[in-house]
């Protein structure tokens, strides 16, 4: 598992390719989402974390579509279903992956965020991370799977969100209930129900993600 | 036998459907006293329900069927799954256009981001994502399998779903038929046409079922019978 992460983290070092693509995609949501919403309105505390997550969401998706189709472009998934590991490994390394590359967008993607919605809070940020940390998880587990299913059908860069976006709504609305209340200064305690949930989507996925994937790859 | 019991239900099958759906017909519209409280547009909810119920009935089909097939790998399930989503999305589409029909004169608004709205409009989401996937990813083995994988993914998210859409609005207007008394189905005979209508929905959704069902049956024989020639002549 650790040979397979490191081979698509050494690739991403050398190219920078998917990192580059995920902060802009995440940056340009926020800032056609800040003419949408205007930040400097009341609507600011409503809207933020709804602009957050649908930036995440966004370049989440696109990170995801690129994770199987370098495979696929220089005919490496079948070298990568050849290792002599079960096929449930190879989804944790690519899960594994999706998971750091998500994460390592959103630690610049949310200081900026701060700074075009004019937040006033920084001793929320923590809460914050936490949301992100369950929530990018869950989305990897779920979008790992499907990415490489929507990989091998026609159509595939439509595929992934079609199928991915209906399945991780809870994802998205704990997230945004979490970063709402978080932000308004509301302590962790008060949105452990949600983290709950989150946590619990996170396992689950997880877990029937690692007993199905080889149904996804098989040829 | 199979062949006794596919007659039976190439014949017997539609007949049922046909005379219970008469029956559920006439009482709804002639024979079952108007509601007091919502008048006539309370009527709908003798197809609403069922169609619901049905809904569910034919998604949770999807998932046991879908796991069968992961686990046994046989046509059969793969078959059964398919046309269960099929006729699922019917029934979906049907109830998410009756709901709002009866919403708008009752709660003054086409739609509300209720729990039990919100949850089945993903539900539709989530089986329409699931038909499109197996028109893209083409025949045989492979698409059915990622079918499958969604089939199951998506029948453990839609709990999930339902429990956070509760948690977060709360807003929740009771639905009728849990409510007892009132303007619930405490009439007699507005208790028996709700049972005949589901009825004659349990025998729509078997019909249906059974005709996808022969139709997929039909089009894999002819895929093989394809192949087969495909085969002779490239060795002759």
């Amino acid at each position: 598992m650790w040979a397979l992460l490191r081979k698509d983290l050494q690739i991403e070092f050398r190219t920078k390719e998917t990192l580059a693509s995920l902060l802009m995609l995440g940056l340009l949501t926020l800032v056609i989402l800040s003419f949408a919403f205007d930040p400097t309105s009341e609507l600011r505390d409503e809207a933020a974390p709804g602009a957050l997550w649908v930036a995440v969401i966004f370049a989440g998706v696109l990170g995801l579509n690129r994770s199987f189709l370098a495979e696929r472009e220089n005919d490496c998934l079948q070298g990568l279903l050849l290792c002599p590991v079960d096929r449930g490994t190879v989804y944790l390394a690519k899960t594994a992956g999706n998971f750091l590359f998500m994460m390592v967008a959103q630690l610049i993607i949310v200081p900026i965020f701060v700074f075009f919605f004019n937040l006033p809070a920084t001793a929320a940020l923590g809460g914050v991370f936490l949301a992100l940390l369950l929530g990018v998880l869950g989305f990897a587990a779920v979008g790992t799977l499907f990415a490489a299913i929507s990989v091998r059908t026609r159509a595939r860069e439509v595929m992934l969100p079609l199928l991915l976006l209906p399945l991780v709504v809870p994802i998205f609305i704990g997230g945004v209930k979490v970063t709402a209340r978080v932000l308004a200064g509301k302590p962790l305690a008060e949105v452990a129900q949600w983290l709950n949930l989150m946590g619990g989507f996170d396992f689950i996925f997880l877990v029937v993600g690692w007993l199905v994937f080889e149904y996804a790859v098989e040829e | 036998m199979t062949r006794v019991l596919r007659k039976l239900a190439d014949t017997v099958l539609p007949f049922l459907t046909f005379v219970a759906m008469t029956a559920a017909i006439f009482m709804v519209f002639v024979q079952v006293p108007t509601d007091k409280v919502q008048g006539i547009v309370q009527r709908i909810f003798y197809f609403h329900v069922p169609l619901a119920m049905m809904t569910f009935a034919a998604f949770g089909l999807v998932a046991i069927a879908s796991g069968f097939f992961l686990w046994r790998g046989s046509r059969f399930w793969d078959r059964l799954a398919h046309s269960s989503a099929e006729v699922g999305m019917l029934f979906c589409t049907l109830v998410l256009i009756t709901g709002p029909i009866w919403a708008r004169p009752i709660w003054g608004t086409w739609w509300t981001w209720d729990a039990r709205l919100t949850t089945t409009l993903i539900l539709w989401l989530i089986y329409a994502a699931y038909l499109m996937l197996r028109t893209m990813s083409g025949t045989g083995d492979q698409g059915a399998r990622y079918a499958a994988v969604l089939g199951i993914v998506g029948a453990i998210d839609i709990p999930i779903i339902n429990r956070s859409v509760y948690w977060w609005r709360t807003i929740h207007p009771a639905v009728l038929i849990t409510r007892e008394g009132g303007s619930g189905l405490n009439d007699p005979s507005m208790r028996l046409t709700f049972e005949i209508c589901m009825l004659a929905f349990l025998l729509l959704f078997g019909w249906l079922l059974w005709v996808c069902n022969e139709s997929g049956r039909l089009r894999d024989a002819a895929e093989d019978l394809r192949q087969q020639v495909i085969e002779h002549e490239s060795q002759r």
